[in-house]
């Protein structure tokens, strides 16, 4: 296998139960350097388990995540920070720190790490919220003077600040009116093409999701389901994601609801 | 024949009582781990000085107005009561002694800490329960942060050492309000109520009152960070980790407050 066909993130048979509940129940799923992928699936089906588990935040019961072919599980804790410290991530309610303001919110990392002075580091923030369309005053504000649209804003500006090779995006247009979903799409395709980096994101949002994703996979009862491109979504043959990604009330994942 | 408590039912209890011991077993075990790894970061870099700096004023300057009221009303009834009671045989001019040993052993810092447990225990609580349903914890992980040595570690360490100082403001203005009813109320003088005081006075005291402030200030903080650590389930759930943590903190400061006066004092 080539360098090239190293997928970045490789998950195979991650299993996660949580008492009874299985949440994940052995996902398998590729995604290559640079691509874009869209994870799919209804509430509770596993898609923020699935990221979380990639990034260490919960543990998994079983199986294996590889990154840029080495395997997470088994890695020291130092390792496993160093391969943390690449990657980026964007929360659905933007999880900014509201005991700070937005520069030092942006910059967090960088501080963190001593990657960057403080003084720099409102430069840089500034820099960084001007790629997010935000004005450098911004930075003085505290987080709960923004509204959604700024602060999910903000929030992508401390995802991408660091330059991670690996971007995770938790419904990023969730509580978003579907003018600032497709802005805030824009710049997360924007952002991500300019870093070059590999993102998963995950989302209920179909528009959203052909918007910003090259490729798109559907997780269903703690599986992957169906994976392939973006732009084929509604008319994949596969009746689960079609009927998820025309939003219709009738078919299989209603039925079985039923039963 | 297995005798169980579903088949023997006035056993029940046992049973509800040995899930209720291994349940407290469990909490004490996890708190206790929770400490031991919030300390290891003392000596573990990088460290987060102005977060510390900043718990330490929010524990020892900013909690100054109510601990210091509480120390000076208290030693004021102290001497009130005291004299009140003494007088009926004769022993009037104890007042001093009573106050003095009163608030350095056992008020100052029992007092101060019940005051700090409901003002920073619950803050504690309340901020890090926040942070943690909504996800600003698993935030700072991502961005390359312990939570542990960002949140708690600072906290901690600020308990453990801004308490002793307070506490050593609340014993002077304590002995103070002693002072102010004993002169201006009572008719002492105001020499003879100071030699009183420092003549029954001993390190001893002192320390003995420091000692617990310290313990006292590194329960409020352990506790305070523990239940907001581990809140679970929205607004509700952050709202009983900081009555938790209030409870829980004022609790063991007066067990602690037993053993430790049995430690110093017990003969």
């Amino acid at each position: 296998m080539s360098g090239s066909d190293v997928p970045k993130i490789r998950l195979r048979g991650l299993r996660k139960a949580f008492g009874p509940k299985q949440v994940l129940d052995g996902v398998d799923l590729d995604v290559m350097p640079g691509h874009s992928m869209v994870i799919l699936g209804g509430s509770g089906s596993g898609k923020s388990v699935t990221i979380k588990c990639i990034l260490g935040l919960i543990p998994a019961d079983a199986g294996t995540i590889e990154i840029d072919g080495r395997d997470v599980l088994a890695m020291s804790a130092r390792e496993r920070e160093a391969v943390l410290d690449r990657t980026g991530m964007l929360f659905q309610n933007g999880a900014l720190f509201d005991s700070l303001p937005v520069w030092e919110n942006v910059c967090f990392k960088l501080l963190a790490q001593k990657r960057i002075t403080r003084t720099r580091a409102r430069d840089k923030a500034a820099e960084v919220l001007a790629n997010v369309g935000l004005d450098a005053s911004v930075g003085d504000l505290s987080p709960s003077e923004l509204s959604g649209g700024m602060q999910k804003r903000v929030a992508l500006a401390r995802a991408i600040a660091s330059e991670p090779d690996i971007i995770f995006f938790d419904e990023p247009t969730t509580g978003l009116d579907p003018i600032m979903g497709a802005v805030i799409d824009g710049l997360i395709v924007d952002c991500v093409r300019r870093l070059g980096a590999t993102a998963v994101t995950i989302t209920h949002d179909m528009a959203s999701a052909r918007r910003i994703g090259d490729q798109a996979s559907m997780i269903h009862k703690g599986r992957i389901v169906w994976t392939g491109p973006a732009a084929r979504l509604g008319e994949t043959g596969n009746a689960l994601v079609d009927q998820f990604a025309r939003g219709e009330r009738e078919g299989p994942i209603a039925m079985e609801l039923r039963r | 024949m297995t005798l169980s408590p579903t088949a023997f039912p006035p056993l029940a209890w046992v049973a509800a009582l040995g899930r209720a011991t291994l349940a407290l077993c469990r909490t004490a075990g996890a708190v206790v781990l929770f400490a031991l790894e919030g300390l290891s970061h003392v000596v573990r870099p990088p460290f987060h000085f102005r977060l510390f700096l900043r718990a330490f004023l929010e524990v020892g300057y900013f909690s100054l107005p109510v601990v210091g009221l509480t120390a000076v009303f208290t030693g004021m009834v102290l001497a009130l009561q005291s004299f009140s009671g003494f007088s009926r045989f004769g022993a009037e001019g104890a007042v001093a002694n009573v106050v003095v040993l009163s608030i350095t052993r056992e008020l100052g810092p029992v007092l101060a800490a019940l005051m700090v447990s409901g003002r920073i225990g619950a803050a504690f609580a309340a901020e890090i329960g926040t942070m943690r349903v909504t996800d600003q914890i698993d935030a700072l992980t991502t961005l390359s942060t312990d939570p542990m040595k960002y949140l708690v570690t600072p906290r901690l360490l600020a308990g453990l050492l801004a308490m002793p100082l307070l506490v050593l403001v609340a014993d002077v203005l304590g002995v103070m309000g002693g002072y102010l009813i004993g002169t201006l109320k009572l008719g002492f003088g105001s020499a003879t109520y100071l030699k009183s005081t420092l003549d029954v006075l001993q390190v001893m005291d002192v320390v003995s009152g420091l000692v617990k402030a310290a313990v006292f200030g590194f329960v409020v903080a352990l506790m305070g960070t523990w239940c907001g650590y581990n809140s679970r389930g929205g607004a509700q759930g952050v709202g009983a980790a900081t009555t938790t943590a209030v409870v829980a903190s004022s609790i063991l400061i007066l067990a602690l407050d037993y053993v430790l006066t049995e430690a110093f004092f017990a003969r």
